[in-house]
């Protein structure tokens, strides 16, 4: 496997060419931001937050979906960038019903996350306050589409890692939204297994345990990585519970 | 099939034609459909029974020709005089004065001299209105099928290629990326499996070039297609177009089952080891499956929504194989090119943008129609000498070319050569081909904000800037055109606008703001007139505030 | 002369203003250094004019709330969104999901205890604007306190920073929305 070697933010990086911008930059201590990224995920290069500049290209490229090449001159964080970056939350943000006060995952969201990385003050467009529908149908957890922002994490863990293929899109443009199996309601979809995976990887609070209350609740993603290193390699990598 | 017998079939079909002393050709597209050209053609057939003479002269319904505003319109053949307007009374009086009695109808008469024909440079367009789409013998007796006959017989696959490269021809849904250098990927790609893939996704506001072609002459496209299969090594290919061009679908069915029995699609087509086919796919009227990815997995019964390209089609395309994807003027082009050769096609238009275009005239121009003509034509001509300028008591405006992709062309710009490049240069593009007219009574900032409520609709919502940002341009206009809006949100437009350009994941969302930042290039003034001035905030007035 | 502050309530809970109380001690530094011209803390009834520092608490809701905006607008000279309603709508937004009339009708008829009657017209409350929105959809804003409520830390770094003279520089350590 070639290993390529070129230029990240004027600093010599090295990765081999099946790797992505995103793995090589992480790799090397470089932070990009995403959204709809999570490790041991497809990636679909939608939310465009890992947009970076190559040198002589005039197209910007998502990070996550792109593979180096030798020599290359890759920057991952002008000012364009960032003003990008800045303009793309602004836009989640004025797109749902986001109220972190009262949110179950306050302080433990990735949409909060991104307005800090971004320093983000205020809003600079009309909030548009769509009307949603939260389903509370299933036995175990709760989806509110007021929080949802579409990154399609939920589908592809439930696709790509359960097998389940329980959530999809239903409509486009600003009428997305996620629907379990026939656009029905989630405690009768007949495809979820209940595993709960949707809720772990979901960013914001718009997948949540039942019982769970304001800021109560942490996600933890780390689960995928075991699943897929498994899945790939055959080899367990979580540590020894500690037991008797 | 072989050669010979695609030749005795062409004669005996020209045999059968000439054996009428006169046919009378009523346009039978949807545009004249529309206005009831089913009428013109029962008609007809009522006044030759009348006259008996059923056995000279000949009804055909046929595709577009060309000049939709007048429809409907129908040819007599014989002496090529083109009538206009034609109803079931008309044609009566066509068959009695003119068939019979030997004089022109002079109300109803077209003057073919008129630039709106005489300009034109009929390459794609060449056998529409003029042939029966419904019958390939037609088509075979016009010369069809004999530059598929031409490659694979003569040809090899690299041969064909080149020709195609030589001939300079790019693709006519828009981007224009050189086609034979498509064709080449393609080929060179390893896999066993290609696919050949015709676009007629047309779904721009004001464009129906592509309809009309499947329309009127969908043999030529499959032709097109097969020649592709054949440079490329594809054995399967799919014609993917919108259930909203039910009359093209039909058309385009019957032709593929036609082309099949005469063993020109199928098995070992002209004897040799080469076997295409063809199969419809209907998609459900998302613009966005126009664009090549989307439009691959809508192919796969999927939700149709772009994804990043590297890797592009033409290596990894269709079930991960190599697949050419080209639109179905581009396709339609193929033929005569193989036909009459690389070089003849590079020698017409520009160096860079060579052969012809067809343009869909709509808005306030007076000859609303299909028109096809050489690139590099200046668009002073376009409007002016074909379209015949605007409609009485209003001035030329601007003309928006690439739809809800595209930009408006001012009229400081009219002497403009239409070609990729120079579109381009003032911030529209060729796009797939729809021209839209304005005159003096349109308003700028409306149309930018029709186009924007398009791409709001059309957006897939897949990626952040195209789906949220789309929204807020055309909040933004609204509040503009409301008399709202403050020069602060016109920067914040601008400022989206280009955001949204170059962070948007596919094409849809990348030229979404194009018709804004055309107006707002051209005719920020209209933008100004609609602006309140920003607020200035004086100390509140002594008796406002008795503490 | 000591710089004169002001503190606004318009459509929040009033939570940002008891995170004020809660500068506590530093509540009689800050009186040393500014002059509270006007508060829902002090018995003035008009928001007087040569303001140097207001701080606005809760979204822009009714038509009263609007008109106040202006008015602390026209006679500030640095206007500060006070808290996460006043910055974003937060939770008195949540009502723009549903029209003005549904929301008077849940308020006074259905939820209430007794005496459903709807506000008489011409409406002794304020008319509901259709949506609830951020202090800087209606006014220019200076500069943004964060959190629902802002933390006391916050507000004293922001009001000590003006009072000194000096444009707050709202460091990243104290945006914090929710």
């Amino acid at each position: 496997m070639p290993i390529l070697t070129f230029a990240m933010n004027g600093h010599q990086v090295s990765g081999h060419d099946d790797e992505t911008l995103l793995q090589i930059a992480r790799q090397h201590g470089i932070h990009i931001p995403t959204l709809c990224h999570l490790d041991g995920l497809s990636d679909i290069g939608a939310c465009r937050l890992c947009l970076v500049e190559i040198e002589g290209q005039d197209k910007l490229v998502a990070a996550c979906v792109t593979k180096p090449q030798e020599g290359m001159s890759v920057h991952t964080d002008t000012e364009r960038l960032q003003r990008y970056r800045r303009t793309i939350v602004e836009l989640l943000a004025s797109e749902g019903n986001h109220q972190c006060a009262v949110c179950v995952v306050n302080e433990h969201c990735q949409l909060q996350d991104l307005a800090y990385a971004v320093e983000l003050q205020y809003v600079r467009f009309p909030y548009l306050y769509p009307k949603r529908t939260l389903d509370a149908t299933h036995k175990d957890f709760v989806m509110d589409r007021n929080r949802c922002v579409l990154c399609s994490r939920c589908i592809r863990v439930c696709h790509e890692v359960e097998g389940a293929h329980t959530w999809d899109t239903a409509g486009r443009s600003f009428h997305c939204t996620i629907m379990a199996d026939m656009d029905q309601p989630w405690g009768t979809a007949a495809s979820c297994t209940s595993c709960g995976k949707c809720v772990w990887v979901c960013p914001t609070g718009a997948l949540f345990e039942k019982g769970q209350t304001v800021a109560e609740m942490e996600k933890h993603r780390d689960f995928l990585k075991y699943i897929v290193t498994a899945r790939r390699t055959g080899e367990w990598i979580a540590e020894e519970e500690e037991g008797e | 099939m072989t050669l010979e017998e695609l030749h005795q079939l062409a004669e005996k079909e020209r045999g059968r034609q000439q054996a009428f002393t006169n046919r009378v050709l009523v346009c039978s597209s949807t545009g004249c459909i529309a206005c009831n050209s089913g009428m013109t053609r029962d008609g007809f057939i009522t006044a030759i029974k009348e006259h008996d003479l059923e056995n000279e002269i000949e009804v055909v319904g046929t595709g577009c020709m060309g000049l939709c505003a007048l429809g409907p319109l129908a040819l007599i053949e014989g002496d090529g005089r083109l009538y206009r307007n034609v109803d079931g009374s008309v044609a009566s009086a066509i068959v009695a004065r003119h068939i019979v009695g030997g004089e022109v109808v002079d109300d109803n008469m077209l003057d073919t001299d008129d630039p709106f024909f005489a300009s034109q440079m009929k390459i794609v367009l060449e056998h529409c209105g003029r042939i029966d789409p419904g019958r390939i013998e037609e088509y075979i007796a016009v010369g069809g099928y004999s530059a598929l006959a031409k490659a694979i017989t003569e040809m090899k696959p690299e041969e064909v290629i080149e020709e195609i490269r030589k001939s300079g021809l790019r693709g006519r849904g828009g981007a224009g990326y050189p086609t034979g250098l498509k064709w080449d990927v393609s080929r060179k790609a390893p896999g066993d499996q290609k696919y050949v893939i015709c676009n007629g996704d047309e779904g721009d506001p004001g464009a129906y070039m592509d309809r009309n072609v499947l329309e009127s002459d969908p043999h030529r496209v499959l032709e097109g297609m097969a020649i592709a299969a054949y440079a490329v090594g594809a054995n399967q290919g799919y014609i993917y177009t919108r259930a909203e061009y039910p009359l093209a679908i039909e058309r385009l069915k019957v032709a593929i089952k036609q082309a099949e029995k005469h063993g020109l699609l199928g098995n070992r087509i002209f004897e040799s080891h080469f076997n295409f086919r063809i199969d419809m796919r209907i998609g459900a009227g998302a613009f966005v499956c126009g664009e090549e990815t989307a439009l691959l997995r809508s192919i796969k019964g999927r939700r149709g929504r772009p994804r990043p390209r590297p890797p592009y089609p033409s290596e990894n395309g269709l079930f991960g194989a190599p697949t050419v994807i080209n639109n179905v003027e581009t396709l339609a082009n193929i033929a005569p090119i193989i036909d009459r050769s690389g070089a003849w096609f590079a020698g017409i238009g520009t160096p860079n943008s060579t052969g012809t275009k067809i343009f869909a005239l709509t808005g306030k121009i007076e000859h609303t129609g299909l028109i096809e003509v050489p690139m590099g034509i200046p668009l002073r001509e376009i409007i002016f000498d074909i379209g015949g300028g605007t409609p009485d008591g209003t001035e030329f405006k601007a003309v928006q070319t690439g739809g809800p992709s595209g930009g408006c062309v001012p009229k400081e710009h009219l002497d403009l050569p239409v070609d990729y490049e120079s579109l381009k240069a003032v911030g529209s593009m060729m796009g797939s081909g729809g021209m839209i007219v304005m005159d003096s009574d349109s308003e700028m900032v409306d149309v930018a904000k029709f186009f924007m409520e398009f791409c709001v609709e059309e957006s897939c919502g897949k990626c952040i800037p195209c789906r949220v940002g789309t929204r807020h341009l055309h909040l933004l206009l609204e509040k503009i055109t409301r008399g709202e809006a403050t020069a602060d949100d016109v920067a914040l437009l601008e400022e989206l606008c280009i955001m949204v350009k170059e962070t948007s994941l596919c094409g849809l969302g990348q030229s979404a703001p194009n018709p804004v930042l055309s107006t707002l290039r051209f005719f920020r003034e209209e933008y100004d007139e609609l602006l309140k001035p920003v607020l200035g905030y004086e100390p509140s007035k002594p008796e406002a505030d008795p503490s | 002369m000591k710089p004169r502050v002001a503190s606004v309530w318009l459509s929040g809970c009033s939570g940002c203003h008891m995170s004020f109380l809660d500068l506590d001690e530093r509540l009689i530094e800050l009186a040393d250094m500014a002059e509270l011209v006007y508060s829902p803390f002090v018995d003035i009834k008009h928001f007087p004019r040569d303001v140097d520092v207001a701080l606005v608490e809760g979204a822009v809701s009714n038509v009263e709330n609007e008109e106040m905006a202006h008015i602390i607008r026209r006679n500030s000279k640095f206007v500060l969104s006070f808290g996460d309603c006043a910055t974003t709508g937060n939770i008195s937004a949540m009502r723009n999901q549903f029209s003005a009339g549904e929301i008077v009708r849940r308020s006074y008829v259905e939820l209430a205890d007794d005496a459903s009657v709807l506000p008489l017209e011409p409406t002794s409350i304020a008319q509901l604007m259709p949506s609830a929105v951020p202090l800087h959809a209606i006014i220019k804003v200076d500069a943004f306190l964060h959190g629902c409520p802002p933390s006391p830390d916050q507000i004293w770094f922001a009001l000590s920073e003006l009072m000194a003279g000096r444009i707050p520089d709202l460091p990243t350590a104290y945006l914090k929305y929710g």
